[in-house]
């Protein structure tokens, strides 16, 4: 066994431990703990990922000494390390980008307590994106529930409060329905490891046995994950919950926490049911409706948000509705569009947070427009950061939101005749609808005229970090969108290493 | 279909609850009565799960007189997910009460809709 096939396991067990070694430690040693922490496991994520091209196949890993079927799994493809190795790099910018802002709203005794909670949720996300097996997985889930929870909470007031509470509700909503499925999936598979369960799974249905528990099975899985991600009905929580946290927990609650779920729910389409079953079983078409109306009801709420961050908060639901989308064409290509959205929406959403946080910073800490106005020229970082996330959520050539959108459309052309129109119009409104908010928000930041007396003569440049973490994700949004086809090639070679 | 529903009782019983609790959840205004719901929620998952490991006539999954053989015992992976599932629900449990309380100390009502305008009042004074 080569060496750098323990680094999947590596990485979440340092994870864990930084967390448990931060209970006793000052803020300060836990910030540096954490960061070294996140920095390593993006660079094992890396390697991984760099093993398993030089390999061509995925590896599996055995927790324990108990074999297959029994036995708990950890399972690496070229899809699960790129996804780890992004989602951590993104959770180094994010905590980088918000770093002052931690220190300045969080308690003083408390700020470890934030470290323990981002390294438990790094493990969580990179334990629900390696694993093999579903009991686990749903483990799991519920740590990153927790964690996120106390990530929203950790700011003391009313709102963040409140906004942790209804985001507990439908997560636990969202995780009960996940583990009655997951119970029922074993009283008809036998199995908790997904290649068992899948096995089982084709056996059933080649014998057409348990056909309507299957059905409730596959429904009751997916309606609790997509909960738990924010599909459109079930979306209440998101602007409260990422408009009123800490600016770190906002873009690494709306970049990752709510697309692990996702990634589990494809994995689980995939590995463990079979994706003709599940095209077969139509839930996929329920999926496509609720996240063409989450697209279109995302982006009207968003037009009439009061403030920019509940703004970018509801295009995140837009965003969600996108994923979906694409999950619901029920075709390779919209499943890898739909992960290829994912990864953009984890760099791009990030980066609106970080530069929203760095405008208002600039405008006396308010959030409303009226206030931001001028505010790109008084901290032109902040400026140029919002700008390119701007027009990367629009679709602007050479930025990765446009290789999205064409990815999108592509893979309607493929899809059933019933989707292609509908899904081709949708993407158009939504598209001028994300560009009516975002633009609209782009031009009054660098219209200096009519700025706010007081904030005339300001000039607040950001800390080295956060300019750090801004600039590095510019670059990978740019990076992304001019150097799309490795990416999607990748991709694609991930999701056939699915099966 | 008759035979069927008795076979399965246990499995029956167990949906209903997680349905009650399911809904109490979700459409109780009471803090306190939506972590009841919860609790009644994640149980009835764990009496599906014992219920579906159980086999008539046979151990518990713990080694007793020395037997060894697999056929004495019932299936012990369902009483694993329970314990598991159990720690899991506590600790959510725990969170949400922490949570209640908080909410209380500064609104002082477990009503969330209560404590909403009591939000709504407090940010406009």
């Amino acid at each position: 066994m080569n060496f750098v096939q323990n680094f999947p396991c590596f990485s979440i067990v340092l994870c864990m431990v930084a967390g448990i070694l931060s209970t006793p430690m000052k803020g300060k040693a836990a910030k540096r703990m954490t960061l070294t922490v996140v920095t390593l496991v993006t660079l094992m994520s890396l390697a991984t990922l760099l093993y398993v091209l030089s390999t061509g196949e995925s590896f599996i890993y055995t927790m324990g000494k108990y074999p297959a079927p029994w036995g708990n799994e950890i399972r690496a493809g070229a899809l699960e390390a790129l996804l780890a190795t992004m989602f951590a790099l993104v959770m180094l910018c994010s905590l980088l980008g918000g770093m002052d802002h931690i220190f300045r709203t969080v308690d003083e005794e408390k700020i470890n307590l934030y470290f323990i909670l981002t390294d438990l949720l790094l493990s969580s996300l990179l334990a629900i994106i390696y694993t093999n097996d579903l009991f686990t997985g749903y483990v799991f889930v519920e740590i990153n529930t927790i964690a996120a929870c106390g990530m929203i909470m950790i700011r003391r007031s009313g709102r963040s409060l409140i906004a942790a509470t209804r985001y507990m509700v439908m997560s636990l909503i969202g995780s009960g329905l996940f583990l009655i499925g997951l119970a029922m999936l074993y009283d008809i598979t036998g199995h908790l490891l997904m290649e068992s369960a899948h096995d089982a799974m084709v056996r059933l249905v080649e014998a057409g046995e348990y056909q309507i528990p299957l059905l409730v099975v596959i429904s009751v899985i997916t309606v609790g994950l997509a909960i738990k991600s924010g599909l459109y009905p079930f979306h209440s929580w998101m602007p409260d919950a990422y408009g009123y946290s800490t600016i770190s927990s906002s873009s690494i609650l709306s970049g990752l926490v709510s697309k692990s779920y996702i990634i589990l729910l494809i994995k689980i389409f995939y590995r463990v049911i079979g994706f003709d079953i599940i095209i077969r079983s139509k839930i996929v078409n329920v999926l496509f409706v609720f996240g063409l109306i989450g697209m279109v009801m995302g982006s009207v709420s968003a037009i009439m948000a009061k403030d920019v961050y509940r703004m970018i908060a509801y295009s995140s639901i837009a965003q969600i509705g996108y994923v979906y989308m694409g999950i619901g064409l029920a075709t390779e290509a919209g499943m890898v569009a739909a992960v290829f959205h994912i990864l953009t929406h984890a760099i791009t959403k990030p980066l609106l947070f970080l530069a929203a946080k760095g405008l208002s910073d600039a405008s006396g800490h308010k959030k409303n427009f009226s206030a931001l106005q001028g505010s790109a020229f008084r901290n032109p970082l902040a400026g140029t950061a919002f700008l390119v996330g701007s027009l990367s959520m629009v679709g602007i050539p050479m930025l990765a939101g446009f290789i999205s959108k064409l990815l999108f459309a592509t893979a309607a052309l493929g899809a059933s005749s019933s989707k292609v129109l509908v899904t081709l119009v949708v993407l158009a409104v939504s598209t001028i609808l994300n560009a009516l908010y975002f633009l609209h928000t782009v031009v009054r930041i660098y219209t200096p005229t009519g700025a706010p007396e007081e904030f005339q003569n300001v000039h607040v440049r950001m800390s080295t970090g956060a300019a750090a973490a801004v600039s590095c994700l510019i670059l990978l949004n740019f990076v992304m969108g001019l150097m799309s086809q490795p990416l999607t090639d990748l991709i694609l070679s991930g999701i056939g290493m699915f099966s | 279909m008759g035979p069927n529903l008795w076979a399965n009782v246990d499995e029956i019983a167990a949906v209903i609850l997680f349905g009650v609790g399911f809904t109490t959840l979700l459409l109780h205004k009471n803090m306190i009565k939506k972590i009841i719901g919860l609790n009644i929620m994640d149980t009835a998952v764990y009496l599906f799960l014992a219920a579906m490991g159980y086999v008539e006539g046979r151990d518990a999954p713990i080694v007793k007189n020395g037997i060894l053989d697999a056929q004495a015992y019932i299936n012990p992976i369902p009483s694993g997910l329970v314990l598991t599932g159990i720690v899991v629900s506590v600790s959510v449990t725990a969170l949400m009460l922490s949570l209640t309380i908080r909410l209380y100390r500064k609104y002082h009502s477990l009503d969330l809709d209560e404590i909403l305008i009591r939000m709504q009042q407090e940010e406009l004074r």
